[in-house]
């Protein structure tokens, strides 16, 4: 089984990031974009099969290590 | 008076760090990460600056699982007195013993130039050399020393007087060179044993290197 873990900025936390990558795409003519934010993605490979212990895992892994909860938030999708 | 320096892998100021303190007249000790413990003598613990782990993941998140910290966790606890500066300062908020986060500059640029500071609270053993609105003048170097809390944290900061410098420019009026919350540049805990700043002042100790202002910071510790 696969964990994805996107991590990204709280919402209300500037993501300086996202705005110069906004920035950058207003500046190529993609005026159809409203707002960026910039992220990152972690794949995990877990030798387990009970979705539900995954699950717990990694969201402790996110809380102790992955994300720092204090700006990011994250989602775990598991494949 | 003994000052222990900790070093991990990536950890690049500890040096500086030695040598700002000795001149002081203070005994010091690199201490490595793998180590359990922080030597019983040690009067003050300093979290040096660098990229320790590379930044991997986000600056000063994987040292936080380092064997020492354990150590460092409960020496603070009982009452030691810890400085992180730069990269120990994303240490100490990444291992929740400072309030807050670091986050990457406004800008995204890697700034590395003097700034000067504003003195905003000296009741603590840090900054008691100096008067509150003083300015001093102090080199910084981080990508990622953005200062971030939420409304809540700021006001607890505020109210217990934890918030220790601000960037200024040479007045004292408030410059922000990296977008960081009400240009805060250095907090200590509420206990006031812990502090952490992004700004270096054991890069600050001749004149002929630009600046002596860290010397008055640095010297709170020794007494």
């Amino acid at each position: 089984m696969k964990a994805i873990v996107n991590v990204s900025l709280k919402a209300g936390v500037l993501d300086s990031q996202g705005k110069a990558v906004h920035h950058a795409l207003d500046s190529l003519h993609f005026n159809g974009v409203e707002d960026v934010r910039v992220g990152k993605q972690i794949v995990l490979k877990l030798n387990e099969s009970d979705k539900e212990k995954a699950m717990a895992d990694v969201t402790k892994m996110c809380e102790e290590l992955l994300a720092n909860t204090v700006i990011e938030d994250y989602e775990i999708e598991l494949v | 008076m003994k000052v222990s320096i900790l070093q991990f892998p990536g950890t690049n100021c500890e040096y500086d760090t030695q040598h700002a303190f000795e001149s002081l007249g203070a005994q010091t000790e690199i201490v490595w990460h793998k180590s359990e413990t922080i030597p019983a003598d040690t009067d003050l613990l300093v979290v040096a600056g660098g990229f320790s782990y590379g930044d991997y993941l986000r600056s000063g998140a994987i040292a936080k699982f380092s064997p020492v910290m354990k150590a460092v966790a409960s020496y603070a606890k009982e009452g030691g007195k810890v400085l992180g500066i730069c990269n120990g300062f994303q240490v100490l908020t990444e291992a929740g013993l400072l309030p807050g986060a670091l986050k990457r500059n406004e800008h995204l640029h890697f700034i590395s130039k003097h700034h000067h500071l504003r003195v905003e609270n000296n009741d603590n053993i840090f900054l008691e050399e100096l008067e509150n609105g003083d300015v001093v003048n102090i080199p910084i170097a981080h990508h990622d020393g953005n200062y971030y809390i939420d409304n809540a944290g700021l006001n607890e900061l505020k109210a217990n007087k934890q918030i220790l410098l601000t960037y200024c420019d040479e007045n004292g009026n408030e410059k922000n060179p990296n977008g960081s919350v009400e240009s805060i540049a250095g907090v200590c805990n509420k206990e006031k044993n812990i502090f952490g700043l992004m700004p270096h002042p054991e890069r600050a100790m001749e004149l002929i290197l630009g600046s002596d202002d860290g010397v008055k910071m640095l010297q709170g510790f020794l007494k």
